[in-house]
Protein backbone atom coordinates (compact mmCIF):
# COMPACT_ATOMS: atom_id res chain seq x y z
CA UNK A 1 0.00 0.00 0.00
CA UNK A 2 1.47 3.37 -0.97
CA UNK A 3 -0.99 5.71 0.72
CA UNK A 4 0.33 5.41 4.28
CA UNK A 5 0.69 8.79 5.94
CA UNK A 6 3.78 9.91 7.86
CA UNK A 7 1.77 9.54 11.08
CA UNK A 8 1.03 5.91 10.20
CA UNK A 9 4.66 5.24 9.28
CA UNK A 10 5.62 6.66 12.70
CA UNK A 11 3.07 4.36 14.36
CA UNK A 12 4.67 1.38 12.64
CA UNK A 13 8.12 2.47 13.83
CA UNK A 14 6.80 2.80 17.39
CA UNK A 15 5.33 -0.71 17.21
CA UNK A 16 8.72 -2.04 16.11
CA UNK A 17 10.31 -0.86 19.37
CA UNK A 18 8.45 -3.68 21.14
CA UNK A 19 9.64 -6.53 18.87
CA UNK A 20 11.95 -7.97 21.52
CA UNK A 21 10.28 -6.63 24.65
CA UNK A 22 8.43 -9.71 25.88
CA UNK A 23 6.22 -9.36 28.94
CA UNK A 24 6.82 -5.76 30.04
CA UNK A 25 4.66 -2.76 30.84
CA UNK A 26 4.58 -0.52 27.78
CA UNK A 27 4.49 3.09 28.96
CA UNK A 28 3.82 5.38 26.02
CA UNK A 29 3.46 9.17 26.30
CA UNK A 30 1.67 10.86 23.40
CA UNK A 31 -0.85 9.84 20.78
CA UNK A 32 1.44 8.24 18.19
CA UNK A 33 3.27 6.25 20.92
CA UNK A 34 -0.08 5.12 22.39
CA UNK A 35 -1.35 4.02 18.97
CA UNK A 36 1.97 2.30 18.22
CA UNK A 37 1.94 0.34 21.48
CA UNK A 38 -1.61 -0.83 20.80
CA UNK A 39 -0.65 -1.84 17.26
CA UNK A 40 2.30 -3.82 18.62
CA UNK A 41 0.01 -5.65 21.06
CA UNK A 42 -2.38 -6.58 18.24
CA UNK A 43 0.43 -7.78 15.96
CA UNK A 44 4.03 -8.58 16.82
CA UNK A 45 4.17 -8.11 20.60
CA UNK A 46 1.02 -9.67 22.09
CA UNK A 47 2.64 -10.15 25.51
CA UNK A 48 3.24 -6.47 26.30
CA UNK A 49 1.09 -5.03 29.08
CA UNK A 50 -0.92 -1.86 28.42
CA UNK A 51 -2.26 0.57 31.00
CA UNK A 52 -5.40 2.67 30.68
CA UNK A 53 -3.31 5.67 31.70
CA UNK A 54 -4.88 5.64 35.14
CA UNK A 55 -4.63 2.81 37.65
CA UNK A 56 -5.45 -0.28 35.59
CA UNK A 57 -3.84 -2.74 33.18
CA UNK A 58 -6.12 -3.69 30.29
CA UNK A 59 -6.15 -7.20 28.82
CA UNK A 60 -7.09 -5.76 25.42
CA UNK A 61 -5.84 -2.51 23.91
CA UNK A 62 -7.87 0.19 25.65
CA UNK A 63 -9.69 2.84 23.63
CA UNK A 64 -7.57 5.94 23.09
CA UNK A 65 -8.02 8.42 25.91
CA UNK A 66 -10.58 6.26 27.74
CA UNK A 67 -9.85 4.82 31.16
CA UNK A 68 -11.01 1.46 32.52
CA UNK A 69 -14.20 3.18 33.66
CA UNK A 70 -15.42 3.12 30.05
CA UNK A 71 -15.29 -0.67 29.79
CA UNK A 72 -12.80 -3.31 28.81
CA UNK A 73 -11.16 -6.18 30.67
CA UNK A 74 -8.98 -5.22 33.63
CA UNK A 75 -6.06 -7.57 34.19
CA UNK A 76 -4.18 -5.68 36.87
CA UNK A 77 -4.21 -2.82 39.35
CA UNK A 78 -1.27 -0.47 39.17
CA UNK A 79 -1.72 2.79 41.04
CA UNK A 80 1.21 5.21 40.81
CA UNK A 81 3.08 3.64 43.71
CA UNK A 82 3.24 0.30 41.89
CA UNK A 83 4.57 1.96 38.75
CA UNK A 84 7.68 2.98 40.69
CA UNK A 85 8.05 -0.57 41.95
CA UNK A 86 7.65 -2.01 38.44
CA UNK A 87 10.19 0.30 36.86
CA UNK A 88 12.74 -0.57 39.54
CA UNK A 89 12.39 -4.26 38.60
CA UNK A 90 13.09 -3.38 34.96
CA UNK A 91 9.83 -4.84 33.66
CA UNK A 92 8.85 -1.70 31.83
CA UNK A 93 9.64 0.15 28.61
CA UNK A 94 8.95 3.85 28.21
CA UNK A 95 8.52 6.10 25.22
CA UNK A 96 8.82 9.66 26.43
CA UNK A 97 8.81 13.06 24.76
CA UNK A 98 11.63 15.59 24.99
CA UNK A 99 12.08 19.34 24.90
CA UNK A 100 15.77 18.89 24.08
CA UNK A 101 17.99 15.92 23.13
CA UNK A 102 21.74 15.98 22.50
CA UNK A 103 23.91 13.77 20.27
CA UNK A 104 24.30 11.12 22.99
CA UNK A 105 20.62 10.95 23.83
CA UNK A 106 20.64 13.11 26.96
CA UNK A 107 17.07 14.36 27.23
CA UNK A 108 15.58 17.42 28.93
CA UNK A 109 11.96 17.97 29.96
CA UNK A 110 12.64 20.04 33.08
CA UNK A 111 13.33 23.65 32.13
CA UNK A 112 14.90 25.98 29.57
CA UNK A 113 17.77 28.16 30.72
CA UNK A 114 19.55 28.26 34.03
CA UNK A 115 18.65 25.99 36.95
CA UNK A 116 18.48 28.80 39.53
CA UNK A 117 16.28 31.13 37.52
CA UNK A 118 14.97 29.32 34.45
CA UNK A 119 13.85 31.24 31.39
CA UNK A 120 11.00 28.75 31.14
CA UNK A 121 10.01 26.25 33.78
CA UNK A 122 8.69 23.10 32.10
CA UNK A 123 7.22 19.94 33.60
CA UNK A 124 10.25 18.97 35.73
CA UNK A 125 12.47 15.88 35.41
CA UNK A 126 9.47 13.73 36.44
CA UNK A 127 10.46 10.04 36.13
CA UNK A 128 13.11 10.43 33.43
CA UNK A 129 16.20 9.89 35.63
CA UNK A 130 14.73 6.72 37.13
CA UNK A 131 13.38 5.39 33.84
CA UNK A 132 16.73 5.72 32.11
CA UNK A 133 18.51 4.12 35.10
CA UNK A 134 16.24 1.10 35.17
CA UNK A 135 14.83 0.03 31.80
CA UNK A 136 14.67 0.64 28.06
CA UNK A 137 13.63 4.13 27.05
CA UNK A 138 12.69 5.39 23.57
CA UNK A 139 11.74 8.91 22.57
CA UNK A 140 9.03 10.38 20.36
CA UNK A 141 9.45 13.81 18.77
CA UNK A 142 6.46 15.00 16.76
CA UNK A 143 8.20 18.09 15.36
CA UNK A 144 11.80 17.35 14.49
CA UNK A 145 13.80 20.59 14.72
CA UNK A 146 17.22 22.00 15.55
CA UNK A 147 15.65 23.58 18.64
CA UNK A 148 15.07 20.10 20.05
CA UNK A 149 18.16 18.27 18.73
CA UNK A 150 20.81 20.50 20.32
CA UNK A 151 24.51 20.35 21.21
CA UNK A 152 23.86 20.64 24.94
CA UNK A 153 20.63 20.19 26.87
CA UNK A 154 19.90 22.62 29.70
CA UNK A 155 19.00 19.99 32.34
CA UNK A 156 19.78 16.31 31.83
CA UNK A 157 16.56 14.58 32.86
CA UNK A 158 16.78 11.32 30.89
CA UNK A 159 20.37 10.07 30.97
CA UNK A 160 22.27 9.75 27.67
CA UNK A 161 24.79 7.12 26.63
CA UNK A 162 27.92 9.14 27.40
CA UNK A 163 26.71 9.98 30.91
CA UNK A 164 25.62 6.41 31.59
CA UNK A 165 28.97 5.04 30.49
CA UNK A 166 30.82 7.56 32.63
CA UNK A 167 28.84 6.46 35.69
CA UNK A 168 29.68 2.82 34.99
CA UNK A 169 28.29 -0.58 35.89
CA UNK A 170 25.68 0.62 38.38
CA UNK A 171 23.82 1.97 35.33
CA UNK A 172 24.01 -1.37 33.49
CA UNK A 173 20.22 -1.33 33.01
CA UNK A 174 20.45 1.94 31.07
CA UNK A 175 19.17 1.24 27.56
CA UNK A 176 18.26 3.84 24.98
CA UNK A 177 16.38 2.26 22.07
CA UNK A 178 15.14 4.45 19.24
CA UNK A 179 14.20 8.08 18.73
CA UNK A 180 11.28 8.34 16.36
CA UNK A 181 10.47 11.69 14.79
CA UNK A 182 8.15 12.96 12.08
CA UNK A 183 11.15 12.85 9.72
CA UNK A 184 13.19 9.79 10.60
CA UNK A 185 14.14 7.04 13.02
CA UNK A 186 17.34 7.51 15.00
CA UNK A 187 19.35 4.76 16.64
CA UNK A 188 22.75 4.88 18.36
CA UNK A 189 26.14 3.84 17.02
CA UNK A 190 28.82 1.84 18.88
CA UNK A 191 30.03 5.01 20.58
CA UNK A 192 26.52 5.74 21.83
CA UNK A 193 26.07 8.63 19.41
CA UNK A 194 22.84 9.32 17.56
CA UNK A 195 22.77 7.96 13.99
CA UNK A 196 20.07 7.95 11.35
CA UNK A 197 18.59 4.48 11.11
CA UNK A 198 16.00 5.31 8.48
CA UNK A 199 14.38 8.28 6.81
CA UNK A 200 10.61 8.27 6.29
CA UNK A 201 9.46 7.83 2.69
CA UNK A 202 8.90 11.22 1.05
CA UNK A 203 11.21 13.08 3.46
CA UNK A 204 14.30 14.77 1.98
CA UNK A 205 17.40 13.47 3.83
CA UNK A 206 18.83 17.00 3.66
CA UNK A 207 15.89 18.18 5.79
CA UNK A 208 16.78 15.66 8.49
CA UNK A 209 20.35 16.96 8.51
CA UNK A 210 19.26 20.61 8.48
CA UNK A 211 16.73 20.16 11.30
CA UNK A 212 19.20 18.32 13.55
CA UNK A 213 21.41 20.70 15.53
CA UNK A 214 24.42 18.38 15.44
CA UNK A 215 26.02 16.46 12.57
CA UNK A 216 24.20 13.38 11.30
CA UNK A 217 24.39 11.55 7.98
CA UNK A 218 20.97 10.93 6.49
CA UNK A 219 22.04 10.44 2.86
CA UNK A 220 22.96 6.77 3.10
CA UNK A 221 20.07 5.74 5.39
CA UNK A 222 17.40 3.35 4.12
CA UNK A 223 13.71 4.23 4.05
CA UNK A 224 11.54 3.61 7.13
CA UNK A 225 9.26 0.65 6.53
CA UNK A 226 5.68 1.31 5.52
CA UNK A 227 3.02 -0.48 7.63
CA UNK A 228 1.40 -3.51 6.00
CA UNK A 229 -2.18 -3.45 4.74
CA UNK A 230 -3.27 -5.28 7.88
CA UNK A 231 -1.45 -2.82 10.13
CA UNK A 232 -3.04 0.11 8.30
CA UNK A 233 -6.45 -1.48 8.73
CA UNK A 234 -5.86 -1.90 12.47
CA UNK A 235 -4.65 1.69 12.83
CA UNK A 236 -7.48 3.20 10.79
CA UNK A 237 -10.44 1.04 11.73
CA UNK A 238 -9.69 -0.45 15.12
CA UNK A 239 -7.26 1.66 17.14
CA UNK A 240 -7.73 5.21 15.89
CA UNK A 241 -10.91 5.44 13.81
CA UNK A 242 -11.30 9.13 14.71
CA UNK A 243 -7.92 9.96 13.17
CA UNK A 244 -6.44 11.51 16.32
CA UNK A 245 -2.95 10.66 14.99
CA UNK A 246 -3.14 13.61 12.58
CA UNK A 247 -3.15 15.92 15.60
CA UNK A 248 0.48 15.05 16.25
CA UNK A 249 1.63 14.61 12.65
CA UNK A 250 -0.49 16.22 9.95
CA UNK A 251 -1.13 14.43 6.67
CA UNK B 1 -11.44 6.13 70.82
CA UNK B 2 -10.48 9.80 70.88
CA UNK B 3 -12.70 12.08 68.85
CA UNK B 4 -10.30 14.19 66.75
CA UNK B 5 -12.91 16.16 64.88
CA UNK B 6 -12.01 19.84 64.46
CA UNK B 7 -12.96 22.74 62.19
CA UNK B 8 -10.77 23.85 59.30
CA UNK B 9 -9.70 26.92 61.31
CA UNK B 10 -8.78 24.82 64.34
CA UNK B 11 -6.80 22.40 62.20
CA UNK B 12 -4.83 25.16 60.48
CA UNK B 13 -4.20 27.01 63.76
CA UNK B 14 -1.63 24.38 64.70
CA UNK B 15 0.55 25.16 61.70
CA UNK B 16 3.40 27.57 62.42
CA UNK B 17 5.69 29.65 60.23
CA UNK B 18 8.81 27.79 59.14
CA UNK B 19 7.26 24.33 59.30
CA UNK B 20 7.69 21.60 56.69
CA UNK B 21 4.29 20.69 55.26
CA UNK B 22 3.64 17.58 53.17
CA UNK B 23 0.56 17.70 50.94
CA UNK B 24 -1.02 14.46 49.73
CA UNK B 25 -2.74 13.74 46.42
CA UNK B 26 -1.05 13.86 43.02
CA UNK B 27 -1.07 16.71 40.49
CA UNK B 28 -4.64 17.94 40.29
CA UNK B 29 -6.08 14.89 42.08
CA UNK B 30 -7.48 14.49 45.61
CA UNK B 31 -5.65 17.52 46.96
CA UNK B 32 -6.68 18.80 50.43
CA UNK B 33 -7.75 22.09 48.86
CA UNK B 34 -10.02 23.24 51.71
CA UNK B 35 -7.03 23.05 54.07
CA UNK B 36 -4.74 24.63 51.47
CA UNK B 37 -7.15 27.53 50.89
CA UNK B 38 -7.27 28.17 54.63
CA UNK B 39 -3.48 27.93 54.90
CA UNK B 40 -3.09 30.41 52.01
CA UNK B 41 -5.27 32.88 53.93
CA UNK B 42 -3.48 32.42 57.25
CA UNK B 43 -0.62 34.49 58.70
CA UNK B 44 1.80 31.58 58.40
CA UNK B 45 4.96 32.18 56.32
CA UNK B 46 8.25 30.56 55.30
CA UNK B 47 6.85 27.10 54.72
CA UNK B 48 8.79 24.25 53.23
CA UNK B 49 6.23 22.50 51.04
CA UNK B 50 6.70 18.85 50.03
CA UNK B 51 4.35 17.70 47.27
CA UNK B 52 3.65 15.92 44.04
CA UNK B 53 2.26 19.30 43.20
CA UNK B 54 -0.88 20.64 41.63
CA UNK B 55 -2.90 23.79 42.39
CA UNK B 56 -1.98 23.38 46.07
CA UNK B 57 1.52 24.52 45.15
CA UNK B 58 0.18 27.22 42.82
CA UNK B 59 -2.10 28.73 45.47
CA UNK B 60 0.53 28.67 48.23
CA UNK B 61 3.12 30.14 45.83
CA UNK B 62 0.76 32.95 44.83
CA UNK B 63 0.01 33.66 48.50
CA UNK B 64 3.74 34.00 49.20
CA UNK B 65 3.77 31.20 51.75
CA UNK B 66 6.60 29.10 50.33
CA UNK B 67 10.22 29.46 51.37
CA UNK B 68 11.28 26.17 49.82
CA UNK B 69 9.52 23.72 47.53
CA UNK B 70 10.50 20.06 47.52
CA UNK B 71 8.74 18.35 44.63
CA UNK B 72 8.62 15.67 41.97
CA UNK B 73 6.61 17.84 39.59
CA UNK B 74 3.86 20.45 39.52
CA UNK B 75 1.08 19.80 37.03
CA UNK B 76 -2.67 20.19 36.64
CA UNK B 77 -2.89 16.94 34.61
CA UNK B 78 -5.37 18.00 31.93
CA UNK B 79 -3.42 21.28 31.74
CA UNK B 80 0.30 20.48 31.87
CA UNK B 81 1.61 23.47 33.83
CA UNK B 82 0.35 25.61 36.73
CA UNK B 83 1.12 29.24 35.77
CA UNK B 84 1.27 30.39 39.40
CA UNK B 85 4.04 27.88 40.03
CA UNK B 86 5.98 28.51 36.80
CA UNK B 87 5.86 32.30 37.34
CA UNK B 88 7.14 31.93 40.90
CA UNK B 89 9.86 29.53 39.79
CA UNK B 90 10.97 31.76 36.91
CA UNK B 91 11.38 34.77 39.18
CA UNK B 92 13.24 32.67 41.75
CA UNK B 93 10.60 33.28 44.41
CA UNK B 94 11.70 30.36 46.59
CA UNK B 95 14.36 27.68 47.00
CA UNK B 96 13.68 24.38 45.34
CA UNK B 97 14.63 20.75 45.47
CA UNK B 98 13.40 18.96 42.36
CA UNK B 99 13.66 15.19 42.41
CA UNK B 100 12.94 12.29 40.12
CA UNK B 101 9.54 10.91 41.17
CA UNK B 102 11.03 7.64 42.44
CA UNK B 103 13.63 9.53 44.46
CA UNK B 104 10.89 11.63 46.00
CA UNK B 105 8.98 8.50 47.09
CA UNK B 106 12.21 7.04 48.49
CA UNK B 107 12.61 10.23 50.56
CA UNK B 108 9.11 9.83 52.03
CA UNK B 109 9.75 6.14 52.73
CA UNK B 110 13.06 6.93 54.44
CA UNK B 111 11.30 9.48 56.64
CA UNK B 112 8.55 7.10 57.66
CA UNK B 113 11.13 4.45 58.54
CA UNK B 114 12.98 7.06 60.60
CA UNK B 115 16.09 6.60 58.45
CA UNK B 116 18.35 9.38 57.18
CA UNK B 117 18.20 8.11 53.61
CA UNK B 118 17.36 5.22 51.31
CA UNK B 119 19.59 4.10 48.45
CA UNK B 120 18.25 4.38 44.90
CA UNK B 121 19.63 4.09 41.39
CA UNK B 122 17.52 6.91 39.99
CA UNK B 123 19.33 10.22 39.58
CA UNK B 124 22.74 8.76 38.69
CA UNK B 125 24.10 10.39 35.55
CA UNK B 126 21.35 13.02 35.49
CA UNK B 127 21.51 16.71 36.39
CA UNK B 128 19.33 16.10 39.46
CA UNK B 129 22.56 15.48 41.37
CA UNK B 130 24.39 18.74 40.50
CA UNK B 131 21.11 20.68 40.92
CA UNK B 132 20.75 19.30 44.46
CA UNK B 133 24.28 19.54 45.90
CA UNK B 134 22.97 18.44 49.29
CA UNK B 135 22.52 14.93 47.83
CA UNK B 136 25.26 12.45 48.58
CA UNK B 137 26.19 9.04 47.21
CA UNK B 138 26.53 5.88 49.28
CA UNK B 139 28.76 2.86 48.73
CA UNK B 140 27.14 -0.54 48.92
CA UNK B 141 28.56 -2.57 51.81
CA UNK B 142 27.99 -5.70 49.68
CA UNK B 143 29.51 -4.81 46.29
CA UNK B 144 31.36 -2.07 44.45
CA UNK B 145 28.12 -0.29 43.54
CA UNK B 146 27.50 3.32 44.47
CA UNK B 147 23.92 4.58 44.75
CA UNK B 148 22.21 7.88 45.38
CA UNK B 149 21.55 8.28 49.11
CA UNK B 150 18.14 9.90 48.77
CA UNK B 151 17.75 11.95 51.91
CA UNK B 152 14.70 11.49 54.07
CA UNK B 153 11.86 14.00 53.71
CA UNK B 154 10.48 14.22 57.27
CA UNK B 155 7.40 16.41 57.71
CA UNK B 156 6.14 18.49 60.59
CA UNK B 157 2.59 18.28 59.30
CA UNK B 158 0.90 16.26 56.55
CA UNK B 159 -2.34 17.47 54.93
CA UNK B 160 -4.37 14.83 53.10
CA UNK B 161 -7.91 14.61 51.78
CA UNK B 162 -9.74 11.27 51.67
CA UNK B 163 -13.20 10.06 50.70
CA UNK B 164 -14.26 8.85 54.15
CA UNK B 165 -12.86 8.84 57.67
CA UNK B 166 -14.17 8.14 61.11
CA UNK B 167 -13.90 10.66 63.94
CA UNK B 168 -10.77 9.04 65.29
CA UNK B 169 -8.94 9.37 61.98
CA UNK B 170 -9.13 6.01 60.23
CA UNK B 171 -8.84 7.12 56.62
CA UNK B 172 -10.42 5.51 53.57
CA UNK B 173 -9.92 6.07 49.83
CA UNK B 174 -12.68 4.93 47.44
CA UNK B 175 -11.12 5.93 44.12
CA UNK B 176 -8.77 3.90 41.92
CA UNK B 177 -5.52 5.27 43.33
CA UNK B 178 -4.38 5.82 46.94
CA UNK B 179 -1.55 8.04 45.64
CA UNK B 180 0.98 8.34 48.48
CA UNK B 181 -1.20 9.71 51.25
CA UNK B 182 -0.30 6.99 53.75
CA UNK B 183 3.40 7.72 53.19
CA UNK B 184 2.86 11.41 53.97
CA UNK B 185 0.93 10.46 57.10
CA UNK B 186 3.69 8.14 58.26
CA UNK B 187 6.45 10.65 57.47
CA UNK B 188 4.80 13.42 59.51
CA UNK B 189 4.74 14.29 63.21
CA UNK B 190 1.11 15.39 62.83
CA UNK B 191 -1.39 14.53 60.11
CA UNK B 192 -4.52 16.51 59.40
CA UNK B 193 -7.09 14.46 57.51
CA UNK B 194 -9.85 16.28 55.69
CA UNK B 195 -12.60 14.07 54.39
CA UNK B 196 -15.70 14.25 52.22
CA UNK B 197 -17.68 12.69 55.03
CA UNK B 198 -17.11 11.54 58.58
CA UNK B 199 -18.83 8.21 59.15
CA UNK B 200 -19.22 5.88 62.11
CA UNK B 201 -16.41 3.35 62.34
CA UNK B 202 -18.85 0.51 61.72
CA UNK B 203 -19.95 2.22 58.48
CA UNK B 204 -16.45 2.37 56.95
CA UNK B 205 -16.96 -0.85 54.98
CA UNK B 206 -20.39 0.14 53.64
CA UNK B 207 -18.94 1.69 50.48
CA UNK B 208 -15.65 -0.12 49.92
CA UNK B 209 -13.83 -3.31 50.88
CA UNK B 210 -11.32 -3.44 53.72
CA UNK B 211 -8.57 -2.87 51.12
CA UNK B 212 -9.68 0.75 50.92
CA UNK B 213 -8.74 1.52 54.54
CA UNK B 214 -5.61 3.47 53.62
CA UNK B 215 -4.14 4.36 56.97
CA UNK B 216 -5.00 4.05 60.63
CA UNK B 217 -5.83 6.60 63.30
CA UNK B 218 -2.40 5.93 64.86
CA UNK B 219 -1.07 8.42 62.29
CA UNK B 220 -3.89 10.96 62.52
CA UNK B 221 -3.95 14.05 64.74
CA UNK B 222 -7.05 15.83 63.49
CA UNK B 223 -10.06 15.10 61.29
CA UNK B 224 -11.93 17.78 59.37
CA UNK B 225 -15.21 17.15 57.61
CA UNK B 226 -14.91 19.09 54.34
CA UNK B 227 -17.46 18.09 51.70
CA UNK B 228 -16.14 18.99 48.24
CA UNK B 229 -12.90 19.72 50.07
CA UNK B 230 -10.71 18.65 47.16
CA UNK B 231 -12.42 21.00 44.70
CA UNK B 232 -11.41 21.82 41.98
CA UNK B 233 -9.16 18.75 41.91
CA UNK B 234 -10.70 15.30 41.51
CA UNK B 235 -11.94 13.12 44.36
CA UNK B 236 -13.12 9.98 42.62
CA UNK B 237 -15.65 8.45 42.89
CA UNK B 238 -17.31 11.31 44.78
CA UNK B 239 -16.58 13.78 41.98
CA UNK B 240 -14.33 14.40 38.99
CA UNK B 241 -12.05 17.36 38.49
CA UNK B 242 -13.97 20.58 37.81
CA UNK B 243 -12.35 21.16 34.41
CA UNK B 244 -14.26 24.35 33.66
CA UNK B 245 -13.17 25.88 36.94
CA UNK B 246 -9.59 24.68 36.51
CA UNK B 247 -9.52 26.41 33.10
CA UNK B 248 -10.79 29.57 34.74
CA UNK B 249 -8.08 29.27 37.41
CA UNK B 250 -5.35 28.91 34.77
CA UNK B 251 -6.65 31.74 32.58
CA UNK B 252 -6.88 34.02 35.64
CA UNK B 253 -3.43 33.01 36.85
CA UNK B 254 -1.86 34.16 33.59
CA UNK B 255 -2.90 37.79 34.08
CA UNK B 256 -2.26 39.84 37.26
CA UNK B 257 -5.54 41.79 37.02
CA UNK B 258 -7.56 38.64 36.40
CA UNK B 259 -5.79 36.91 39.25
CA UNK B 260 -6.69 39.75 41.60
CA UNK B 261 -10.33 39.38 40.58
CA UNK B 262 -10.15 35.60 41.04
CA UNK B 263 -8.68 36.04 44.51
CA UNK B 264 -11.34 38.52 45.55
CA UNK B 265 -14.15 36.40 44.20
CA UNK B 266 -13.09 32.95 45.35
CA UNK B 267 -10.31 33.11 47.91
CA UNK B 268 -11.05 36.11 50.16
CA UNK B 269 -13.78 34.16 51.91
CA UNK B 270 -14.26 31.07 54.02
CA UNK B 271 -14.89 27.55 52.71
CA UNK B 272 -18.67 28.00 52.52
CA UNK B 273 -18.21 31.29 50.69
CA UNK B 274 -15.83 29.63 48.25
CA UNK B 275 -18.33 26.91 47.33
CA UNK B 276 -21.11 29.47 46.98
CA UNK B 277 -18.91 31.50 44.61
CA UNK B 278 -18.08 28.38 42.61
CA UNK B 279 -21.78 27.50 42.33
CA UNK B 280 -22.48 31.01 41.06
CA UNK B 281 -19.60 30.71 38.56
CA UNK B 282 -21.24 27.58 37.10
CA UNK B 283 -24.69 29.17 37.05
CA UNK B 284 -23.31 32.09 35.06
CA UNK B 285 -21.54 29.74 32.66
CA UNK B 286 -24.86 27.92 32.10
CA UNK B 287 -26.76 31.11 31.43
Amino acid sequence: MTDATIAEICVGAVADTYLESGEVLAHAVGLIPAIGARLAKLTTAPDIVLSDGEAFFMAEPPALGKSAASGGVIEGWAPFRRIFDILATGRRQSMMGASQIDAFGNQNISLIGDWKTPKRQLIGVRGAPGNTANHRVDYWISRHSARIFVDNVDMVSGVGNDRARAVGDVLRFHHLGAIITNLCVFGFDADGRIMVKSVHPGVDPAEVERETGFTVDAQSAPLTRVPSDEELRLIREVIDPRGLRTREVAN
Amino acid sequence: MTDKTVSIAEAIAGIESGMTIGIGGWGSRRKPMALVRALAQSDVTDLTVVAFGGPDVGLLAAAGKIKKLIYGFVTLDSIPLDPLFTQARERGAFDIEEYDEGMYVAGLRAANQRLDFLPIRAGLGSDVLPANPQLKLVESPYSDEVYVAMKALPLDVALVHVNRADASGNAQFLGPDPYFDDLYAMAAKRTIVSTEKIVETNELLNEGSFHTLLFSRIYTSAVVEAPNGAHFTSCEPDYNRDEAFQKHYVASAKDPEAWKAFTERFLSTDEAGYHAAVAKFHEEAQA
